[in-house]
């Protein structure tokens, strides 16, 4: 018998008590992954990107367009390597799917993103092709894209100058992202500017949503996006500089603090389970008094006694919350999978490790009280208790 | 039988403190899912019920065809002018047709609790129809804006949520100052809003015609001569909708996602609350091994020892559900949030905490007793006697 032997022989000295116990942790701990992923999805998600650009919009709100001539002032800020500028076009795929498509200047945007990655000839067919379009390797693969098709998207804000909201456009590329996480970025399609410019009823002539300044020194943001804010200020046009990632973050923003709700969630679950686990803890010592010590009797210190019981609790909680957080990332990766990519419910290695401190540190919660009260019996006590 | 039980009942309940941690477990495991629980949905109920008030069935919402938004519909002057002369609106006070021509601009201000990032809100540019068009609307301080002038009212909800748009206070949007002259209150999601003269807004956000007409229909079959009417109309390509099937559809997209959350969320929660359940009931039923064999011994049936153990399992599930409703309902209920609706837009929100919600709450925590209770039930009244006794 050894050590470990011991522990998880006297974890099923109860089964039906341990299983359960198991259950429940398993069931947090799905909980907490599927909750964490979540909560990282919207307000991690934006790390990534990194400081090397910034977004500017109208400051009223980034639906207010700003005019293409702002370029040449934009480009003349220190600081500055290189200005895009995008326009949403509210795209929608066949009745009525909602789509990711931006109108673009293609060789600037290819400049101020070298993280989409794309065969050089494509980028020139899309600069030089009216009503080209390029999409991203996801978005392309979900919706059987090839290069060469004419892929018939609508608009559900601009008509085209005879009315209709149908448009179509040739697809001269597609591109990929350079890493896992810009990757997973390539959902969105973009089109020529200049085509949408002039093909749209509206008149929007020469405007635009956004610019993108890709910075000279990427330690200077904060500096240049005052100097951006600066120039237009008091003017009819003026402007709110931030980085991209504070853009994107943001947008999360807008939609309510998702990391409180997760938060309240799981400190009620949390709590709830701490409860039910030093429940089943405190009871699995207290009936084992006069074997602990005997144990004491044969030579085990009371340090080891102690260490007996920790690990036991730490057994318990390892092998569900692993479970339980295996079972979350099989769960996401279903569900990412059938609601095609739209919920992206991955579980990575951040929530992982979180996941495993969450595993040790309620494995020391329940588990010391009942280990001290172990380390404490007096063996003549407890052998006469009962 | 009845008596049998209840007296064993009886017994049991007496017995609970001796074994109290267990059956707090039961407890705090279902109010942790029934607050849960609730909390979501107060979200979602206090959501859909702001957006559901706002509106009448009476006056219809004109935009642009295919728009389904305000944010996605722009309409000409023209057109605007052509819809208000159609058939099916009701005249006014003064003979002219109750319509009015609304711009609808999309502005950001500073969130009271979060004051880095500033959130979208509505800005509407309306006509003086407007106030004639909505009764519940009322002027709470100060005063209407002056058309021609660069004034704002704000509703009620935009004060609990953002800073910045007090009384009196100037806000500054596309490089110039709008003065907040008044606060208006109409319960609904227009609370949410900035109103201002349409003329003085088109001209500051440089934009001509109006996002939407609001009109007031004529009669009861006032809706289908309008809808007629505008289809007919070979100038326009616009949609009619009432106004409040337009705001009820909009709490379409959060209604399914809380629901969602709220229904995988609570689902887990009580699987894991079950499973506690059970484990507290066996071992309550574990304790009391010698008493139960005690009583088959003296003529007790199995059957009433079963429905005491059910019994106990509901009542604590009972408790657990009402304290998880009352924490919901003491922690949350009247809570003001805001998220962004439909049109991009902030939309403020109070948490509700409706009897109904409460209700399925307590429903769910019955049925999670029942579960976790019925299992060690049979065990206990199956027990043999004669070993029972013997138990230490």
């Amino acid at each position: 018998m050894t050590k470990s032997g011991f522990v998880i022989a006297n974890l099923f000295r109860k089964r039906t008590r341990t299983i359960l116990t198991l259950l429940s942790v398993i069931m947090a701990f799905l909980l907490f992954g599927l909750l964490q992923s979540v909560n990282h999805v919207f307000n991690a998600g934006a790390d990534f990107v990194g400081a090397t650009r910034l977004m500017v919009q109208a400051r009223v709100s980034f639906t207010s367009p700003l005019p293409i001539s702002m370029v040449a002032k934009l480009e003349a800020v220190p600081g500055v390597a290189r200005v895009a500028y995008s326009q949403w076009f509210g795209g929608v795929w066949q009745e009525n799917t909602p789509l990711f498509v931006f109108s673009v200047d293609p060789l600037r945007y290819r400049d101020v993103y070298p993280e989409y990655v794309m065969p050089d000839a494509q980028w020139q067919a899309f600069a030089k092709t009216r009503t080209a379009m390029i999409a991203g390797r996801q978005l392309a693969d979900q919706y059987r894209w090839k290069v060469g098709q004419k892929i018939p998207i609508s608009s559900n804000i601009f008509p085209q100058k005879n009315g209709s909201k149908a448009w179509a456009f040739d697809l001269v590329g597609i591109y990929d992202g350079k890493d896992e996480d810009w990757k997973k970025r390539t959902n969105v399609a973009f089109i020529s500017h200049d085509y949408f410019d002039e093909a749209n009823q509206f008149g929007m002539k020469g405007r635009t949503n956004f610019f993108i300044l890709k910075l000279s020194d990427g330690t200077q943001a904060e500096a240049v996006s005052k100097r951006v804010d600066a120039l237009f200020e008091n003017s009819p046009d003026e402007t709110k500089t931030q980085t991209e990632k504070d853009f994107n973050l943001g947008f999360v923003k807008q939609i309510g603090d998702i990391g409180l709700i997760v938060r309240w969630i799981l400190f009620a679950v949390f709590f709830t389970l701490l409860l039910v686990v030093g429940n089943t803890m405190a009871q699995s010592v207290r009936e084992r008094v006069p074997e602990l010590a005997v144990l004491k009797t044969l030579g085990f210190t009371d340090g080891s006694v102690l260490g007996f019981v920790l690990a036991e609790a730490l057994a318990l909680c390892l092998f569900g919350g692993l479970l339980g957080l295996l079972l979350a990332t099989t769960l996401g990766a279903m569900i990412e999978k059938g609601s095609g990519r739209q919920f992206q419910l991955r579980l990575d290695a951040w929530v992982w490790s979180i996941g495993v401190a969450a595993i040790v540190l309620m494995s020391v919660a329940v588990g010391l009280l009942p280990a001290l009260r172990a380390r404490r019996l007096r063996i003549v006590d407890a052998l006469a208790g009962h | 039988m009845l008596s049998q039980a209840l007296a064993i009942t009886g017994i049991n309940l007496k017995s609970i403190p001796a074994h109290w941690a267990s059956s707090l477990v039961i407890v705090i495991g279902l109010a942790g899912v029934v607050a849960v629980f609730t909390a979501l949905l107060a979200m979602a109920t206090g959501f859909e019920s702001t957006l559901k008030s706002t509106g009448r069935t009476d006056a219809v919402i004109v935009m642009r065809g295919g728009s389904e938004t305000e944010l996605n519909s722009a309409l000409d002057t023209d057109s605007s002018e052509l819809i208000k002369q159609g058939a099916g609106i009701r005249a006014g006070a003064d003979g002219k047709p109750l319509a009015s021509a609304e711009m609808m601009v999309i502005a950001e201000l500073i969130r009271k609790d979060d004051v880095k990032n500033g959130a979208n809100i509505t800005v509407r540019g309306v006509e003086p129809a407007a106030f004639a068009l909505r009764p519940q609307l009322k002027i709470v301080a100060g005063r209407s804006f002056t058309t021609g002038l660069r004034e704002l009212i704000v509703g009620r909800g935009v004060l609990r949520q953002f800073q910045g748009a007090e009384l009196g206070k100037v806000v500054r949007m596309r490089g110039s100052d709008w003065t907040v002259v008044g606060v208006f209150e109409s319960g609904d999601a227009h609370d949410s809003e900035l109103w201002t003269d349409i003329n003085v807004a088109r001209t500051t956000f440089g934009r001509n015609g109006s996002s939407s007409v609001l009109a007031a229909l004529d009669g009861p079959d006032g809706f289908e001569k309008l809808k007629s009417g505008l289809a007919a109309e070979p100038r326009l390509t616009v949609d009619a909708v009432r106004e409040q099937d337009y705001f009820s559809g909009q709490t379409k997209q959060f209604r399914k996602s809380i629901g969602f959350l709220a229904g995988v969320v609570t689902l887990i929660m009580a699987l894991g609350a079950v499973f506690a359940a059970l484990n507290s009931m066996y071992a309550a039923v574990a304790a009391r091994t010698k008493e139960i064999a005690t009583l088959r011994a003296i003529g007790f049936g199995g059957l009433p020892v079963l429905i005491s153990v059910m019994l106990e399992a509901l009542l604590l599930a009972l408790i657990g559900g009402l304290l998880g409703a009352l924490i919901a309902y003491v922690l949350f209920n009247g809570l003001s949030v805001s998220t962004l609706g439909e049109n991009f837009t902030q939309v403020v929100f109070d948490f509700k905490v409706t009897p109904e919600l409460v209700e399925r709450g307590l429903i769910i925590a019955v049925v999670i007793g029942m579960i976790g209770g019925l299992l060690p039930a049979i065990r206990a009244a199956r027990q043999p006697v004669t070993t029972s006794l013997r138990e230490l």
